[in-house]
This record gives C-alpha cells, sequence and structure tokens, in this order.
C-alpha cells in the first residue's frame, strides 16, 4: 500500500536505542517508549490481579473457610476486580498497543500531544500508587463497583480508592483525547478516512467513549467522596439520599466502559484476520461502522444493569430492546471475521491461535449476553456466578486473548526480535484449554443459582467450584509460558526482519523496531490497508 | 414445546417451583438451542475455512473479496429478527412476573446485615424462615435497614433488590410443596454469603397451625420467648449457642457467670447488665481480638420484656 519504504540506510538507530538510561524513559515524550512504559507497568498490574484471582479460586475450592477470612476474602475479591479493570484491560489495548502502532498505521511521527501523552502515563501510575496505599491503611471491601450505601457506611479506605480511580480515569480521558486529535490531524499525505487499518477505526471509537463516558465517574466518585468526607446526603437514604442513583451514574460509565475494553480487542482480531488468512477484510465499512455503533448504543443500555435494582418495568424493557440492537453490529464483525478466512491463505502462527481463541470464546460471552438481555432470565441470573462467568469471557476470553494475540503479532515490530513459536504455541494451549475449564463451569453454577461475591457456599456447588479452581492453575501456567517466551524473545531472539509476516500495513514497511520518527521518509498513500492480491 | 424440554438443561436449574419459574426455563431452553445452533455455525464455518484454505506456499493467490451487500444484509436482518422475538417473549414474561397480584397473602420483609426478617400481618414474626401456604398468591413487601440487599429464590427464578429508604416487591405462587432457599444475591459485607433463609411451602392448614403457634409466644415462659426472639432476630449467624466456636462474634455458650476480657478495659462479669449493654450498643465494650463496628445497635428496637426474654435465655446456654 505505501510507495514509502525506509530501507535503513547504514544506521542501526531505532527508539530503544536513540538514548539510553532510565532518566531518559521517564522523560521521553515518544509514543513508542510511552507504549512500552504502559506495557511494563500494565504487566506488573496484571500478576497483581492475576495471583489475587488464583488466591480467590483456593479459597472457593471448598465450602467454608479455606485460606482466607470472610473479610479478607471481600477485600481480595475488590482489588482483584479494581486492579483489572482499571489497571488492567481498560489501559491494556489503547495505552500498550494503540499507543505504539495508532501513529504508525496512520503514518504520523507521533501522537498529536506528546507531553499529553506522557502526563497520562504518570495518570495511571499515580492512580495506581494511591490505590495500592489502601492496602496498607485499611483494604477496601466493597467491590469494584463501590455501591452505596454499603460504599458509604464501611471503615474501610474507600475515599482514596475512589480518588484514585478517578486519577486513573484522567489518565484514560487524556489518552483519548490524544487519539482523537491524532486520527484527525496527523494522518499522512493520501490516507483517508477509508484507509485507515480497521484497529485504528476501534482505538478511534473507543477514545470517544473515554472521552464522553470517564467524566460522568469522575463525577460519580467525587460525589460518594464529598458523601464519605461531609455527610451531604447524595446517595444515603438516611441523609435523604438515593442509593439507586448512584448506581445510574455508575453503569452511565461503566457500560460504556465494558466498550473501551472490548472495541480495542475486535480491532486487534481484524488485523490479525486480514494478516494470517493474507487476504482483504471483508466488509471494510460495516466493520468501521459497526465499532461506532457499538459506541453510540452502549450510552444506552446501562439499565441492564440494574434490572433488579427496583427501576421501573417499563425502563427494564426499553433498556432490554436497546441491549438486543447491541448485539447486532457485534454479530456483523463475527461474520464479517470468518468471511474474510473464505478462499484466504490460512497460516495458523500464534497470534492467529489467539484469534480463532477470541473467535471461540468471545462467541460464548456475546450468545450468554443475548441470553442476560432477556430481562426475565436476567432476573434468574442476575448477581449470580452466570455474570461472572459472562463478563469473563468477554473480558478475558475476548480482551486478554486479543492482547495476547496482538502482542505477539507486533512482538517482533516492537523489540526488533523474534520470539519461540512453540513456546508461544503452548502459552495458547493452557490458556485456552484453563480458560474454559476455570470459567464455563461457572455458567452451570450461576444457573443453579450460585451468586456472586459469596465466601462460602451451599455443598450442592462444590465440585464444579473445585474444578474451577484447577482450571485457574493451568490459565497461570499459561501465562508463566507466555512470560517465559517473551523473556526468552527478547534476550535470545533471532533479529526480526522488517515485515515477518507479509502483512500490508503502514508499520511493517519501516524498520524493525522502528526509528524514533517512525519512517525515514513520510509515507504517501494510495491504496487501502489490506491490498492482498 | 416438547424439544424445549430436552434442551432445558434440567439438571443444572434448580427445581421449578412456580408456573413462572416453567415460562422462564423454556424461553431459557429455546436460546440454549438457538445458541448452540448459531455458535456451532460460526465456528463450524471458520474450522473448515482453516483447514480448506490452510496455507500451501508463499505465494498462494487469495481471493479479493471486498464485501457482498446481499449477505451482510441477512446476516445482520436474521439475527435482528431474532434478537427482537425474544425480547418480546421475555417482555411477556415480565409483564406477569411484575404484575402484583390483587389479594395476595401480604408478608413484610426486612433485609439487615446478616438475616431476614419476615413480619406478617397477625404480628408473627420469623427470622431467616419465611412459611408460605401452596398454590397461594404471596406478595413480599420489602425494605432494609441499612445497606442493599437482594431478595433471591432461585427455584422461583425471582429476585429483587431490597433497598433502604423505600419498599421494593415481588410475588410468586408456589405449586409445589418443600423447602427452598433463599439467598442474598446484592453484595452487603462481611457475612453476605451467610444471609441464608428457608422458604417453607405447606398446606393451608400446616400454615395456619404455624401462624397460630408463632402468635402463642407471648404466653410461653421468658427463656423460651428469648429463644424465640434469637432466632427471628438472627443472633445465631454470629453467635454460637451450643459450643465454644468462633462465628463473626463471641460465642454465648456457657458465657453467663464468666468474666469477659476486653479491649483497653479490666476484665467484667458476663452479669444481666453487661449483656443488656451489649445488646442495646454493642460498641460501649469490644470484646479482645474482636473488630469494633460489626454488630449493629439494638437500641429503640427491643422493648424491656424482649430484652429479659434474651437475657434469660442467654443464661440457659450450658
Amino acid at each position: 500500500m505505501a510507495t514509502a519504504a525506509a530501507h535503513g540506510h547504514g544506521s542501526d538507530k531505532n527508539y530503544l536505542n536513540e538514548s539510553s538510561g532510565l532518566w531518559s524513559w521517564l522523560t521521553t515524550l515518544d509514543h513508542k517508549r510511552i507504549g512500552i512504559m504502559y506495557f511494563i507497568s500494565v504487566l506488573i498490574f496484571f500478576l497483581l490481579g492475576g495471583i489475587m484471582a488464583l488466591l480467590l479460586r483456593i479459597e472457593l475450592m471448598y465450602p467454608g473457610q479455606t485460606i482466607m477470612s470472610a473479610d479478607t476474602y471481600n477485600q481480595v475479591m475488590t482489588y482483584h476486580g479494581s486492579i483489572m479493570v482499571f489497571m488492567v484491560i481498560i489501559p491494556g489495548i489503547p495505552a500498550i498497543l494503540g499507543n505504539f502502532f495508532l501513529p504508525l498505521h496512520i503514518g504520523a511521527k507521533d501522537v498529536a500531544f506528546p507531553r499529553l501523552n506522557l502526563l497520562s502515563w504518570y495518570c495511571l501510575m499515580a492512580g495506581a500508587l494511591l490505590a495500592f496505599t489502601t492496602l496498607i491503611t485499611h483494604k477496601v471491601d466493597t467491590g469494584w463497583t463501590f455501591y452505596t450505601p454499603y460504599s458509604i457506611k464501611t471503615g474501610t479506605s474507600v475515599t482514596t480508592m475512589v480518588v484514585a480511580a478517578f486519577i486513573m480515569g484522567v489518565s484514560s480521558i487524556l489518552t483519548g483525547l490524544n487519539f482523537i486529535a491524532t486520527v484527525h490531524k496527523l494522518r499522512a499525505p493520501g490516507m483517508t478516512m477509508y484507509r485507515i487499518p480497521l484497529f485504528v477505526w476501534a482505538i478511534y471509537s473507543t477514545a470517544i467513549l473515554q472521552v464522553l463516558a470517564t467524566p460522568v465517574l469522575g463525577i460519580t466518585l467525587l460525589l460518594l467522596s464529598v458523601e464519605r468526607a461531609f455527610g451531604v446526603g447524595i446517595f444515603d437514604p438516611a441523609l435523604g439520599g438515593d442509593p439507586v442513583l448512584f448506581q445510574h451514574f455508575f453503569w452511565f460509565y461503566s457500560h460504556p466502559a465494558v466498550y473501551i475494553m472490548i472495541l480495542p480487542a475486535m480491532g486487534v482480531i481484524s488485523e490479525l484476520i486480514t494478516t494470517f488468512s493474507r487476504k482483504v477484510i471483508f466488509g471494510y465499512t460495516a466493520i468501521a461502522y459497526s465499532s461506532l455503533g457499538i459506541a453510540g448504543v452502549s450510552f444506552f443500555v446501562w439499565g441492564h444493569h440494574m434490572f433488579v435494582s427496583g427501576q421501573s418495568t417499563i425502563a427494564g424493557i426499553v433498556f432490554s430492546f436497546l441491549t438486543m440492537l447491541v448485539g447486532v453490529p457485534t454479530a456483523i464483525k463475527m461474520f464479517n471475521w470468518i468471511a474474510t478466512m473464505y478462499k484466504g491463505s490460512i497460516q495458523m502462527q500464534s497470534p492467529m491461535l489467539f484469534a480463532m481463541g477470541f473467535m471461540f470464546l468471545f462467541g460464548i460471552g456475546g450468545v450468554t449476553g443475548i441470553m442476560l438481555a432477556v430481562i426475565p432470565i436476567n432476573v434468574h441470573f442476575h448477581d449470580t456466578y452466570f455474570v461472572v462467568a459472562h463478563f469473563h469471557y468477554v473480558m478475558v476470553g475476548g480482551t486478554l486473548m486479543a492482547i495476547m494475540g496482538g502482542f505477539y503479532y507486533w512482538f517482533p515490530k516492537m523489540f526488533g526480535k523474534m520470539y519461540n513459536e512453540m513456546t508461544a504455541r503452548l502459552s495458547f494451549v493452557f490458556i485456552f484449554i484453563g480458560f474454559n475449564v476455570t470459567f464455563f463451569p461457572q455458567f452451570i453454577l450461576g444457573a443453579m443459582g450460585m451468586p456472586r461475591r459469596y465466601f462460602d457456599y451451599i455443598p450442592a456447588y462444590y465440585s464444579l467450584n473445585a474444578i474451577s479452581t484447577v482450571g485457574s492453575w493451568l490459565i497461570a501456567i499459561g501465562f508463566l509460558i507466555a512470560l517465559y517466551t517473551i523473556i526468552n524473545g527478547l534476550t535470545k531472539g533471532e533479529k526480526a526482519p522488517m515485515n515477518p509476516w507479509g502483512s500490508k500495513t503502514l508499520e511493517w514497511t519501516t524498520s524493525s523496531p522502528p526509528p524514533h520518527s517512525n519512517f525515514d521518509v513520510e509515507p504517501v498513500i494510495t491504496a487501502g490497508p489490506y491490498e492482498y492480491r | 414445546m416438547m424439544w424445549f424440554n430436552l434442551a432445558q438443561a434440567q439438571s443444572f436449574m434448580p427445581t421449578e417451583g412456580t408456573k413462572i419459574a416453567t415460562q422462564v426455563d423454556n424461553l431459557y431452553g429455546f436460546l440454549l438451542v438457538a445458541s448452540l445452533i448459531s455458535f456451532l455455525i460460526l465456528m463450524g464455518g471458520m474450522t473448515f475455512f482453516v483447514f480448506k484454505y490452510k496455507r500451501r506456499t508463499n505465494k498462494d493467490k487469495t481471493g479479493y473479496i471486498t464485501h457482498n451487500t446481499f449477505l451482510e444484509f441477512l446476516w445482520s436482518f436474521i439475527p435482528l429478527v431474532i434478537f427482537l422475538g425474544v425480547f418480546a417473549w421475555g417482555w411477556l414474561i415480565y409483564h406477569e412476573m411484575r404484575s402484583m397480584p390483587k389479594d395476595a397473602l401480604e408478608v413484610h420483609v426486612f433485609g439487615k446485615q446478616w438475616a431476614w426478617e419476615f413480619e406478617y400481618k397477625s404480628g408473627v414474626k420469623a427470622g431467616n424462615l419465611l412459611v408460605v401456604p401452596v398454590n397461594k398468591d404471596v406478595k413480599l413487601i420489602m425494605t432494609s435497614k441499612d445497606v442493599i440487599h437482594s431478595f433471591y429464590i432461585p427455584s422461583f427464578r425471582i429476585k429483587q433488590d431490597v433497598i433502604p429508604g423505600r419498599y421494593t416487591a415481588l410475588w410468586f405462587n408456589a405449586d409445589k410443596l418443600g423447602e427452598y432457599h433463599v439467598f442474598c444475591a446484592e453484595f452487603c459485607g462481611t457475612q453476605h454469603s451467610g444471609m441464608l433463609a428457608t422458604l417453607k411451602v405447606v398446606p393451608q392448614a400446616e400454615y395456619e397451625a404455624w401462624l397460630e403457634d408463632e402468635s402463642q409466644v407471648g404466653s410461653l415462659p421468658l427463656a423460651k420467648r428469648g429463644e424465640k426472639l434469637f432466632a427471628v432476630k438472627a443472633c445465631a449467624s454470629c453467635h454460637s449457642v451450643a459450643d465454644a466456636a468462633t462465628k463473626v462474634g463471641p460465642t454465648l455458650w456457657k458465657k453467663f457467670g464468666t468474666k469477659e476480657s476486653i479491649e483497653g478495659m479490666v476484665d467484667v462479669d458476663v452479669d444481666e447488665n453487661y449483656l443488656r449493654e451489649s445488646i442495646l450498643n454493642p460498641n460501649a465494650k469490644i470484646v479482645k481480638g474482636f473488630p469494633k463496628g460489626v454488630m449493629p445497635a439494638f437500641q429503640g428496637q427491643l422493648n424491656e420484656t424482649e430484652l429479659n426474654a434474651l437475657i434469660e435465655y442467654v443464661k440457659t446456654l450450658k
């Protein structure tokens, strides 16, 4: 597609060795280095959140107390959720892969506001550190949703925690703002909106959500802090407030946030499937607009988190109807990806394995999402393990599989090294099988009626819980193998060629790793992103 | 509807205790079959393509197919029709679920950390035990004394959040005798998973006899009345009475007449005044090794006779 091919002219300078020392990283304005810094921080958060998940599963292996008290369980459950949502899945794809590849994808030298980009990394770090201080003060036990009036009455450090979430929200808003400006203003000559890769469309749709929805979370969390600190009656009925109002405010952000988590993943999958099928994407426009469509409708479905909250019957019915509409663009994407594979030349490299894994798991997450959108079924499944299984299939089976696939796919470009394909495949096998062993039994537990956030359960739920716990160990092994693959690739990997997968998007026309300014010559674009002919 | 029954994961879903539960399961069975079919089509297509179009050489020629308007219309329109169909089906059932029957037997429900309290019109109270007659419309009028709880009867497929400062309602008509679980489904703190109640569906005559028995509580000896009240207030969720086991709070077994070590004070005698204070204002003296602020204060919630009954009951725990 691109006419500009940057054949490294004798210079070995790239963004990694352009300058050295910790200080050069901490003050960098290079979007690629900031992407790497996000990667390292998110990886650490992921390991923390993952260890907590393993502890929770061990506690739930048997009924009654196994390794921790009920209070400790509630705290670990809260930190697992908060870390994974605010520090891993939300910044995951946009801040790591988006930062690194969005400018490369549109032929830009950097994002529109490089200083703002660095500031948003510092905001995430500040928020995260502040959140971790509550581990030393009074560990929070509200769950990541901070529902009132429990979050007002509990004696734990909720105020600090929500201020931390507020600061991380600022990080998310700044990133979104930056990406919107970059897509509109920094596209290379000839890079029209219909020639940008679908990954960019997905990140762009996500950025709109980040900018429009996150402030509502910020306001809500500030109101909660004000209520806790000064006793202003906003949500506490004892002071004349309305506890359900908090849920409306909270989900007005947190439902779009679900798409902040999944839309970028869908963008990654579009890239993986075209590359490893060597084929033009089927229905470019449909996929691009379905991203925007999902983003738009996602603002009007928050009430499906509140079907049993006491909201009116008519509100419930309207929200059920609107939620059904989200199913259509999501189904369109699934069909388009599979149609892309038709008459392709398919190579099952590890990134493609993760893309197939995504479709399998996200498919299950999708159909169970439709079940949950039907109100009377939701009433039974609401706040049970069925919901826990559903959102893990979407968030982990979807987003995390896409992060893994995307990371393996772009690893050669990011670090200029190849990783070991065999261990990468092995990590997939363990994660994929382990995931299903862990979470599929939870659908059945939910159907049987086991509520979520339960430290203890009736004996009838024992065997499925035990299976689920064993599955969590398989996932852990899978991620350890992935970690080994990354470290081994970084230290011993062969030098990566410019375009190891034979891909057609712009980032593969520059050297691996790319030079500081991305392209030696500004590319001029004359065709679409998937010109496999 | 035979084929839905095949699809129902009957062995997984709890017993259907009401007609609405059966309707919900039928819809769920349909969705399960429809989901399975569409999932198999998608995954089947994907797997078939992976093998059929496996890369043979690096120079494989691939088709240049950008879109197909007719196909794209089909796979947008057909899902839309199915989604709207199940939405409408769900609406019908939900409408029935939320239409409160007239002339129902009304029971007041209180959620509190961490027990369910039921109050009948005759004044009878029961803790963590709801007894209702079979084949009769029952309406629950619910509110919470502290944080949000959620009243969930898996066998009836119904659930409703219970909110402080307002009423929410549920109704059911149980058509099978038996005992059913009631769970709290909204996270409410330490003992959230222990906030269980039993729902007993009994014949009308048995229900009336039970109600009559319960209303005789006033003529029982004090200690017996205390035992009943202990159950109603679900004190046993946190205090054991038959052994020295520590639950959330200290055991009450063989406690009366002993000495208790108190956080930041000299030991105190466990006498009537200590028990009275610990019930009405539990944070005044905290037993060593237990956290402050866990037990709710009962100041203003018990009259003098009830207090005496509770204290007399604690004296009998030997």
